[in-house]
């Protein structure tokens, strides 16, 4: 089972109150962007089996959104934070560090 | 026009808590942000409550005026039904000018009473991924969560009663599976 703490309102809940948004942190192609970099945009997401960075709204709670920091093979959750941020802060990748040494996620590491 | 009239009527059914719909209840979603002092004392004004905390609520001795907070920057602000116009515009005219939003959603809630005894909790945790071990959830919190199928929230008054808000819509929904987890014979004994 998935258990999420919602960062904006401070519950921890069930995966089901909560909807998925998606990987976290994409840059966003849009206008004078290369078709490459639309491309990639829109589809060439993250698939990896451990440290994964995502979006989740906590639909049926506060309605908010936030980022979530979890291990997709074990459902582990090192930390969630603002959705205010455009990366992962230090806190929660240490807290990674400590217990998957070595990992990286695209460019963070 | 008619008399306004609540979802079911006031419809109850008992089963080992008594399930109510409660009837009306006056209702203004609050929206804007909760640490200014003059929204602070907008809500406080047309309830004579105090603010609750992050996830609680604060009711008054009557029952019938609340603060609920549903959302960093949402409260649900609980009035008498026939009071909701009056109130509503009390706290637009204290808050005019300031980027707030306050609505009167008395007729899109409807409201439930589950009472007889600590077993109410039973019944909710039958239906919400929530923790209602008497530890992790008592009265004074709010909760917003998944009810079965469709969004809802609740508090406890008291130890021994609960009360379920939900979407008017979905009332008749919500009032059968609260029928249905409070069936005679089907406490499951884990909480009391």
């Amino acid at each position: 089972m998935l258990m999420l703490t919602c960062p904006n309102c401070g519950v921890t809940g069930e995966e089901s109150e909560f909807a998925p948004g998606g990987e976290a942190h994409l840059k966003r192609h849009g206008p004078g962007s290369s078709d490459e970099e639309f491309h990639a945009y829109l589809f060439a997401k993250e698939n990896p089996r451990g440290v994964h960075f995502e979006r989740w709204r906590h639909a049926n709670g506060c309605g908010k959104w936030f980022h979530a920091a979890r291990c997709t093979a074990t459902l582990e959750v090192f930390g969630t934070y603002s959705a205010q941020t455009t990366e992962p802060p230090k806190d929660i990748k240490d807290k990674i560090s400590a217990k998957r040494p070595g990992w990286s996620w695209r460019e963070v590491e | 026009m008619p008399d306004a009239r609540s979802a079911l009527d006031g419809a109850s059914e008992a089963g080992f808590v008594k399930v109510e719909e409660m009837g009306l209840q006056g209702m203004i979603t609050l929206r804007g942000d909760l640490a200014a002092e003059e929204l602070q004392a907008a809500a406080t004004a047309a309830t004579g409550v105090d603010m609750p905390d992050r996830t609680g609520i604060r009711t008054a001795r009557d029952g019938g005026n609340a603060l609920a907070w549903m959302a960093p920057d949402e409260l649900l602000v609980m009035v008498p039904y026939a009071e909701a116009e009056e109130r509503l515009a009390q706290i637009q005219a204290a808050l005019e000018g300031r980027h707030v939003l306050a609505v009167n959603v008395s007729d899109a809630r409807a409201l439930f009473r589950l009472s007889g005894g600590p077993q109410v909790r039973e019944v909710v945790a039958k239906l919400c991924p929530v923790d209602m071990a008497p530890a992790a959830f008592g009265p004074g919190m709010f909760r917003r969560t998944r009810l079965a199928q469709v969004p809802a929230a609740f508090h406890m008054p008291d130890a021994d009663s609960m009360v379920i808000v939900c979407f008017r819509s979905v009332a008749h929904y919500v009032y059968k599976l609260l029928c249905d987890a409070a069936a005679t014979d089907s406490e499951v004994r884990y909480h009391v």
